[in-house]
């Protein structure tokens, strides 16, 4: 098989040619890119957030009428109701554990700050979000201490919602420790949280999302801080685990416990996130990357479509093309050329289009990646996507053509002899 | 004649089902893509209020300094997108604007004044007076509350209607009291549906988007009497001195948005000249960085079209065009292939012009079909959107007259285009060479 023939055939579908290249480009490119967002989706989706979320809810609820806790007196009464709820919901039946925290991985609500090694210092070291709880967050979420020790009952106190956030000691998540002290050596080091205040890091844990799983805090993902303060505002979140195949009992159980010790509050069921409400952690992580897994659906459905309407032109284009040519296919078949001969013809003629069609695509595929990088602040895309992608067009190409290129092979050579 | 070309058109496409088949689907599918995902992209870029959004402004202090500015990840590093409270006060205090508003979001409590029914949480916000007049809050009964209200921080709410059915179980409910966060409030006006989209008067606090409607606004004077705190963000540059809500309305937080309506853009300009003075005054350490931007400009700073919707806009109508672009390839084919038919008809005198209609009429006949189960599929398109999108967004897309035409139209003018030059080929047959070849 030589190749000019096919050129000179190619030569007379001009502007056939061109349209099946520019498409062939076109879904590479498009094709390339939407595959590396769903990737880049399914990685964010993918991210442990270092708590144990079995059989975990959480409640978010507010009380009507309380306390300002502007003054010491209103917040000490904030901080004894917001305990006889924690202990309310120990006393369930189908409650494992149940702890009094600000907020939880994958929530959004964040209180975040910047993190020095040294006091007063102009431009912080590494953004971090802050957890405050007791020392039973550690074993209540599961987390995993990798170095030093948790928080004693001794650690613990207590301060107004607005108070000043000034913790004697923190326990990091690894990768804040390691951002602060790349040695490793960050156990018993000192922080400042608070600017001019030190903290000493006395413990490590392995891994701890921060609330917001939003790209703003995509740089510090990872940084997270915990603080043995109890914050006592008019609202209150308690993250409960339930007994093992007892979640919705718990959850059914919890709102009317705490209804029934105190009736003036707000919970709230409902889908609502932000508000004051009862949800499982299942639902919460749902919501929470509702929009990634929509993102990645939707690129799905749009690739699938782009591969079927080129595979169907590929189809289509070269069916015209047999029907074009049958005279000529059956002369050459009665000069002696086999079937197998005639097939290889219109596979070869697809892989140079397609060929053509790909390179062109590949440098698209890389300019509209650099393009959205700069629209969208978008990653650059690792060009694995690219040559994945021109390997599975080639592919498809092949298998599109295989049909009518069967159908061209078995033109009988009598064709030769007929007239249009 | 027009008649003669749909029926030539028709047998055309019926001689070659399967293609035509093929091009109607890819039509169908690369036009319902892009409508789906323009009907979302027109919800969330759309005018909330477009009969006066060029007079409203949003003006901008930088409250911090440039010693914090320096370590903004923005690189247009303009000043933060919500004021101090001592700002939003002052502001306020000088009254430049027509109209004007200091506001912060609230978060409060209404307990029912049936028995035994659990209280309910509300969103709101803390505002002016001018609040309603500006943004043009429609009521059902009543009215906002006035000028002399927020000066006395008078007990006053205005509700929404759905609030109002629930507390009072609907009906006029002005002068009834209600009990928010274990206050009374006297009801002065109740709100008719009212949920703009996007939330143009505090996009900092919603994002743009919110599905819970404004359930209650009160006094901005008497919400910080009664302590009301903050449930938007509140964004420190160092922590307040104070503790509890007192120390954060002395601080340099910022939690306060803050909208002004100028009546034209030499007001604005003015308006402009008096911020930087202000800025001057109120923080001597550093030059003046303000900004006044209009509400459109202003939508567009906050980013409240999601980037999500628009790159799939963009990936959308790439599929549009790779559809496009085979139509075109499968179009080309099909009329060649008549070339000896053209010849004929050539011969026989048509002009090109006539050849031209006649194929143009079928190309736009595959539009039109291409259309129709555009349509179709745009319904099912947009009915699935809540399966893949936020909920907030989905919720505002709709199949409506307008989204109906353009669709058809998209769908027949891409296709008459796409058999643009597949048509231009066809004419430019010679009569004499394909008479003579057979």
């Amino acid at each position: 098989m030589t190749l000019p023939p096919i050129l000179a055939a190619l030569k007379k579908h001009k502007a056939g040619v061109m349209l099946i290249t520019l498409q062939i480009a076109l879904t590479l490119a498009i094709v390339c890119n939407a595959v590396f967002i769903i990737g880049q989706r399914i990685d964010r989706i993918e991210r442990p957030s270092g708590i144990n979320e079995n059989n975990l809810f959480l409640i978010t609820q507010s009380w009507v009428g309380a306390p300002t806790g502007d003054d010491a007196g209103s917040v000490d009464k904030l901080d004894a109701m917001q305990q006889e709820d924690v202990a309310t919901l120990r006393n369930l039946p189908d409650v494992e554990s149940a702890i009094s925290i600000n907020t939880l991985p994958l929530l959004n609500s964040t209180w975040s700050g910047g993190i020095g090694l040294k006091p007063d210092q102009q431009s912080s070291t590494a953004q971090a979000a802050f957890y405050f709880g007791t020392d039973e967050m550690i074993p209540a979420l599961g987390l995993k201490l990798v170095a030093g020790r948790n928080f004693t009952r001794s650690d613990v106190n207590h301060m107004g919602f607005r108070g000043h956030n000034r913790p004697p000691i923190v326990i990091v998540t690894k990768a804040l420790a390691d951002k602060l002290f790349p040695k490793g050596d960050a156990l018993g080091k000192t922080i400042y949280v608070d600017r001019d205040t030190p903290s000493t890091i006395v413990g490590i844990v392995e891994r701890m999302q921060v609330p917001s799983p939003d790209s703003w805090a995509n740089d510090w993902f990872w940084n997270s801080v915990l603080i043995p303060t109890r914050l006592d505002a008019g609202f209150a979140r308690y993250a409960v685990r339930s007994k093992p195949g007892r979640l919705d009992a718990a959850m059914r159980e919890a709102p009317k416990a705490l209804f029934a010790s105190n009736p003036m509050r707000v919970i709230e069921t409902g889908d609502n996130f932000e508000d004051t409400s009862v949800h499982s952690f299942a639902d919460i992580r749902t919501h929470a990357y509702r929009a990634d897994r929509g993102m990645a659906i939707l690129m799905g459905v749009i690739c699938l479509i782009l591969l079927c309407v080129t595979a169907a032109g590929i189809v289509g284009l070269t069916s015209f093309w047999v029907g074009q040519r049958r005279k000529q296919i059956g002369i050459r078949r009665a000069l002696g050329a086999t079937r197998n001969d005639i097939l290889r013809y219109f596979q070869t003629e697809n892989l140079m289009i397609a060929g053509v069609g790909v390179v062109l695509g590949a440098i698209l595929a890389v300019g509209l990646n650099l393009w959205m990088m700069k629209q969208f602040a978008m990653d650059r895309m690792s060009l694995l996507y690219v040559l994945v992608g021109v390997i599975a067009l080639l592919v498809l190409g092949q298998g599109a053509v295989f049909a009518p290129a069967r159908r061209a092979s078995r033109v009988s050579p009598v064709e030769a002899t007929r007239s249009v | 004649m027009f008649a003669y070309y749909l029926d030539l058109a028709l047998r055309s496409l019926k001689r070659h089902k399967a293609l035509t088949g093929l091009m109607i689907i890819t039509i169908g599918f690369g036009v319902a893509a892009s409508m789906t995902t323009w009907s979302v992209f027109r919800a969330v870029s759309g005018d909330p209020i477009p009969w006066k959004s060029s007079k409203l402004y949003v003006p901008q202090i930088d409250a911090w300094g440039p010693a914090v500015q320096k370590n903004n990840p923005d690189p247009e590093k303009g000043p933060p997108d919500a004021l101090s409270y001592g700002d939003a006060v002052a502001l306020m205090r000088d009254h430049r604007g027509k109209l004007q508003s200091a506001m912060y979001m609230i978060s409060p409590s209404i307990v029912p004044a049936v028995a035994g029914q659990h209280p309910l949480n509300t969103l709101g916000h803390a505002v002016f007076s001018e609040f309603f007049p500006m943004v043009d809050v429609p009521f059902k009964y009543g009215s906002g509350w006035s000028a002399a209200d927020d000066e006395h921080r008078a007990q006053v709410a205005v509700i929404s209607s759905k609030i109002n059915r629930k507390v009072f179980g609907g009906g006029d409910s002005v002068g009834k009291t209600i009990n928010i966060d274990g206050h009374d409030y006297r009801v002065v006006g109740v709100m008719d549906e009212w949920n703009p989209q996007p939330r143009f008067y505090d996009v900092v606090n919603t994002g743009g988007f919110l599905q819970q409607d404004e359930g209650v606004l009160l006094p901005f004077n008497t919400a910080i009497a009664a302590s009301m705190s903050n449930d938007g963000n509140t964004n420190c540059y160092e922590s307040p001195k104070e503790t509890g809500f007192v120390g954060l309305q002395h601080s340099s937080c910022i939690w306060n948005e803050y909208m002004v309506e100028l009546d034209s853009a030499s007001a604005a300009q003015e308006y402009k000249a008096y911020l930087e003075g202000f800025a001057r005054e109120r923080h001597p350490g550093w030059a003046p960085n303000v900004r006044l931007r209009g509400l459109m400009a202003w939508l567009d700073h906050a980013h409240v079209v999601p980037p999500d919707t628009r790159i799939s806009l963009y990936v959308a109508l790439g599929l549009l065009l790779v559809c496009l672009v085979n139509t075109a390839g499968l179009l080309l084919a099909k009329f060649l292939r008549r070339s000896s038919e053209i010849g004929v008809r050539r011969a026989l005198g048509a002009s090109r012009r006539e050849i031209y209609t006649q194929f143009l009429v079928e190309a736009g006949m595959v539009g039109l079909a291409g259309g129709a189960l555009g349509l179709v599929l745009t319904g099912l398109g947009i009915a699935g959107v809540g399966w893949v999108l936020p909920r907030d967004i989905a919720a505002l897309a709709r199949l409506d007259v307008t989204l109906f035409l353009t669709t058809l139209a998209v769908a027949i003018i891409a296709t008459m285009l796409a058999g643009l030059y597949p048509t231009m080929r066809a004419a430019a047959v010679q009569p004499a060479w394909q008479l003579k070849s057979n």
